[in-house]
């Protein structure tokens, strides 16, 4: 991989972690409502995967979408103005943090009912079928997605009709506050797709190079046979699972492990290690990355409020309501 | 014009937008190699192949999310639920995705999308497969609800919906398909959103649809005997409501009667006569009557069926009670 794509997947993971640290404080202000779900911990996942994607490749996932919007290309202005409901937002402010999408950098959203989305991606995959070509549909959910029925319904069709689906499983070992090993069958998700005879890896989520080549490997499989894929990625949320979570359910010992285990931290050493840069040439990105994130904020505190207009706006495209 | 069934009618409708355009396709439970379970889609396999007639596991969710997903990135699916009952075991995709996503993302996508799906009491199928809850459906903004009462309609009316860039769920009877009507041949749309006067009188409005509308039918020839002109308006979209033509009726005969199939609590008849209510009150002459079913789970026995369904001796004589 070239330097460039290197430096920009780093700044891409920097970014994600300050604007959502700055939406943690936004929240915490009154600023933001609703729930809120922070992908802190989990940046290399997201970052490594749509690295691999072409642009023709769509991307969907669940409700924590606001570093997989980055990752898309969806810039930090938009994120964050999405996140205080302004106009600016890519939904208008009426979609949130949970509802994030963008028809031009082919995100197809922020789906907030667990599961609700993955016979979506299904369909968004049998429409590329229909139409004749071969774009690949990546569809990011957790790992407590894996226990509801669309899982097993979206699945079972993918490979019946053989829909080019990457399914992406980011097993951050928790589905809110319950264990994978208390809400699953089996501990390694992966399993699942071998009932639908679906090739599958697990690959660790916290290293953003070991899922790059792995979402690259998937994607070549996909494009190739034809056939969907199933890759579960080893990740951790270093934050709650939203903000108004009293974390219970886990250890600071835990938490601390894992961040000391933080995919930050391991691709900035990775790069040093392989003089793809320097210390300085990733601070300058750490500072960039810091600008824009303060850039995005004041974009979005100064941007106005949907109009009295917009609650009518948009609810049909053939129809007005009033 | 032909005179056909409310059957050829619908398999009209999708084979000529089939041909016209090919975005449309149809999914569904058995509409191939079986030719649809109410031979609806006879023939269509034949004709247009598996991938433009797509047989479906039994899964609700995989059916309409795929369609979704497939009407987000521009084709035309028709999804086919074997009845609407089955429309709750997908209850997500039919009202918290297809009406919600283009609202919730700012209008960047739009969800071309028909749900055809077969509702309605009277063929002994027992209590979860006999219900008529269109109401339900109609609660939701953002879903279009459309259900035709003549063959004519339904075909003008699948047509528009197919054309519709927005979710449309278009109920059937499973006990009209062989209602046989006047049906124009080739192109031929009718306006979703739009009710219409089906039958001109002066003395009551009945605001009916779908099945409805074959009772009401009968119940006004009756009355006819007895010098009774009804004025018969159909819905024919529940939601997005017109108003227009119920007022208009109702202004001039000052009387109403509502006939839905469907439970009377919280149903269609419940939403009517709050409409009138609130935008004609001045021109109330008598209380406004619902005919509905009884508020029942249907049972399988045939008598015991029928007597929980509305029929058209209830219509005459809510007619008749409300000239009073």
């Amino acid at each position: 991989m070239d330097k460039e794509k290197l430096l920009q997947m780093y700044y891409e993971m920097v970014l994600i972690r300050r604007v959502e640290e700055r939406g943690a404080e936004l929240y915490q202000a009154g600023k933001i409502g609703g729930f809120m779900h922070l992908y802190i911990g989990q940046e290399a996942v997201s970052t490594g995967l749509i690295a691999a994607r072409e642009p023709r490749d769509r991307v969907i996932t669940a409700y924590r979408d606001h570093g997989v919007a980055l990752n898309c290309g969806i810039s930090a202005n938009e994120v964050m103005a999405e996140l205080l409901g302004k106009i600016t937002g890519m939904s208008r402010g009426k979609g949130g943090s949970m509802h994030m999408a963008s028809v031009e950098k082919n995100m197809w959203g922020g789906h907030a009912i667990v599961g609700g989305h993955l016979p979506i991606a299904a369909g968004l995959a049998l429409g590329d079928q229909y139409a004749g070509n071969d774009n690949i549909t990546i569809c990011m959910f957790g790992d407590g997605a894996t226990n509801i029925g669309y899982f097993h319904e979206a699945l079972n069709l993918a490979k019946t009709w053989n829909l080019r689906v990457l399914w992406v499983c980011e097993n951050n070992q928790y589905g809110m506050g319950t264990a994978v090993e208390r809400a699953s069958a089996v501990d390694e998700i992966r399993q699942k797709a071998e009932g639908y005879g679906m090739k599958n890896a697990r690959v660790d989520g916290m290293d953003v190079m070991k899922v790059y080549e792995a979402s690259q490997e998937a994607m070549k499989y996909i494009r190739e046979t034809g056939h969907p894929y199933l890759l579960e990625a080893v990740t951790y949320r270093f934050r709650g699972h939203s903000m108004g979570d009293p974390e219970r359910y886990r250890q600071q010992e835990e938490v601390k492990k894992w961040q000391e285990n933080d995919p930050i931290g391991i691709f900035r050493a990775y790069l040093l290690k392989k003089k793809v840069a320097t210390e300085a040439e990733l601070d300058a990105l750490d500072e960039k990355a810091q600008a824009e994130t303060d850039k995005a904020v004041e974009f979005a505190e100064a941007s106005p409020e949907p109009g009295m207009e917009e609650l009518f706006k948009d609810i049909y495209a053939d129809f007005e309501v009033r | 014009m032909a005179r056909i069934t409310m059957r050829e009618a619908i398999s009209q409708a999708l084979m000529e937008e089939m041909d016209r355009d090919p975005s449309v396709f149809i999914m569904g439970q058995e509409v191939g190699v079986w030719g649809g379970t109410y031979a609806v889609t006879k023939g269509f396999y034949d004709k247009y192949g598996p991938e433009r007639v797509k047989d479906t596991p039994i899964a609700e969710n995989a059916i309409l999310g795929g369609a979704i997903g497939a009407a987000m990135v521009g084709q035309r699916p028709v999804a086919e639920l074997m009845t609407i009952n089955f429309a709750f075991s997908a209850m997500d995709y039919v009202v918290n995705q297809a009406p919600k996503l283009r609202y919730m993302f700012g209008g960047q996508f739009d969800v071309p999308l028909v749900i055809r799906a077969v509702g309605g009491g009277g063929r002994q199928l027992g209590a979860t497969h006999s219900q008529t809850p269109d109401a339900v459906f109609a609660h939701f903004p953002g879903l279009v609800v459309v259900s035709p009462g003549t063959p004519a309609d339904a075909k003008g009316l699948l047509k528009s919906a197919i054309r519709s860039n927005d979710p449309v769920l278009f109920i059937e009877h499973a006990t009209m398909y062989q209602v046989r009507g006047e049906v124009p041949e080739g192109e031929y749309l009718e306006p979703i959103g739009k009710s219409k006067i089906q039958r001109p009188g002066k003395d009551v409005t009945i605001v009916t649809y779908c099945k409805g509308l074959e009772l009401s039918m009968k119940a006004a020839d009756e009355l006819a005997k007895q010098g009774i002109e009804v004025e018969i308006v159909d819905l024919r979209t529940l939601r997005p409501l017109d108003m227009g033509p119920v007022l208009e009726s109702f202004k001039k005969t000052n009387r109403a009667v509502v006939v839905e199939e469907g439970w009377k609590s919280y149903g269609v008849g419940a939403e009517i006569v709050s409409r009138i209510y609130e935008e004609a009150f001045d021109y109330v002459d008598a209380p406004i009557l619902r005919v509905a079913q009884k508020e029942v789970p249907l049972p399988y026995n045939r008598a015991l069926e029928q007597a929980a369904l509305p029929q058209v001796p209830d219509i005459v004589a809510a007619v008749k009670e409300v000239l009073k």
